[in-house]
């Protein structure tokens, strides 16, 4: 749910980075968080458990620049990827206003992928969402690994709408600004047409 | 995307108004209201000093969280929360299902009377809330988004 404020002249949007255990989603906002000039970022913050995993979310809030006057900022939110935190995960899909899936490409992970998939469209339809409608773009994530299937297959099974997607190594930043720009975009097209 | 928030001049101030009484007749150290999904609305008192963006995002997360125990619990929700510190205590309401009303405040307040001033406040705001849901369905078709060109958001990406 955006929120709009005409008094302080902000479009406020939530953006929900998804996928499996490990896939990579706290490592896009790590990458976005180190690389973005101190001016447009907020604090961090991850809940974590003490072995790094993510226990309830990561947050990160985001300037984007002007829009007619309007300051733009996007809150990024990450799940925990874990199966069993799936009650977290539809806490924190309330109120999205964009979806990022971030699949991890090694072959090992791909029934892990389609899990959470399946997951991500479950929950978004719990919360009246359908991830046909929304703004939603499919990341590609830990492309350097040997292991990792090729794109083709990973489009077939994982996006069959054919929404835009995005090759990654979340690592060292490869793909990441490129993601996020797509779906803010998406994001705020969504808002013009709704608004 | 119909949830969307609006908030106009005139209710912002009207909400601030809420937050400064608060402020100054529960003796607290600062009162923020905090829409649902986190982000951070208004706020008074003892700020300077205060994370406002991670306080309200990690608020949302607690009453959500909240919400989901009682949930499972089969209760509508927990309408209030508080924790204790050492030196800051934190009163967490829940105001019209809509805003979180969050009060931090130490020994120079009490927890009766902030629950006193909450119970007021929330009172105030519920009937803003209410106005500022009509008024936004009502103005919902003006938006200053309908405006926004194809250009303008493709020149916020050009870097």
């Amino acid at each position: 749910m955006s929120f709009i404020n005409y008094s302080s002249r902000e479009i406020n949007c939530k953006i929900v980075y998804y996928g499996p255990g490990l896939c990579g989603k706290t490592t896009n906002l790590q990458y976005i968080y180190n690389k973005t000039n101190p001016d447009a970022k907020g604090k961090m913050i991850s809940l974590a458990t003490e072995t790094e995993r993510t226990l309830f979310f990561d947050f990160l809030p985001l300037s984007l620049g002007e829009i007619r006057g309007f300051k733009t900022r996007f809150h990024l939110y990450t799940v925990p990827g874990q199966v069993f935190y799936d009650a977290s995960r539809k806490l924190i899909l309330k109120g999205v206003d964009g979806v990022v899936f971030v699949a991890d490409s090694q072959i090992e992970r791909m029934e892990a992928n389609i899990e959470s998939l399946d997951n991500l469209r479950t929950n978004l339809a719990e919360q009246g969402y359908d991830l046909d409608k929304i703004p939603y773009v499919v990341q590609y994530n830990k492309r350097d690994l040997s292991n990792a299937s090729p794109i083709a297959e990973l489009e077939e099974v994982l996006n069959p709408t054919k929404v835009a997607n995005f090759e990654a190594v979340a690592t060292i930043g490869t793909g990441v600004f490129d993601t996020l720009k797509a779906v803010a975009k998406l994001v705020l097209t969504e808002l013009k047409r709704g608004g | 995307m119909a949830n969307q928030l609006v908030m106009y001049e005139e209710e912002l101030e009207q909400i601030r108004l809420v937050c400064e009484v608060l402020h100054r007749d529960s003796n607290a150290k600062a009162v923020l209201v905090i829409d649902k999904n986190g982000q951070a609305i208004s706020e008074a008192g003892e700020v300077e000093n205060l994370d406002v963006t991670s306080l309200s995002s990690l608020t949302a997360g607690n009453v959500a969280a909240t919400g989901g125990i009682a949930n499972l619990l089969a209760e509508k929700e927990f309408a209030g929360q508080f924790h204790e510190g050492e030196r800051t205590n934190v009163h967490i309401s829940i105001v019209a299902g809509r805003v979180i009303l969050l009060v931090l405040f130490d020994e120079r307040s009490s927890l009766g009377l902030v629950r006193l001033r909450v119970r007021r406040a929330a009172g105030e705001l519920t009937k803003i809330l209410e106005a500022l849901v009509k008024k936004s369905e009502a103005g919902a078709r003006n938006s200053v988004l309908a405006e926004i060109t194809d250009d303008d958001i493709d020149n916020l990406f050009n870097d």
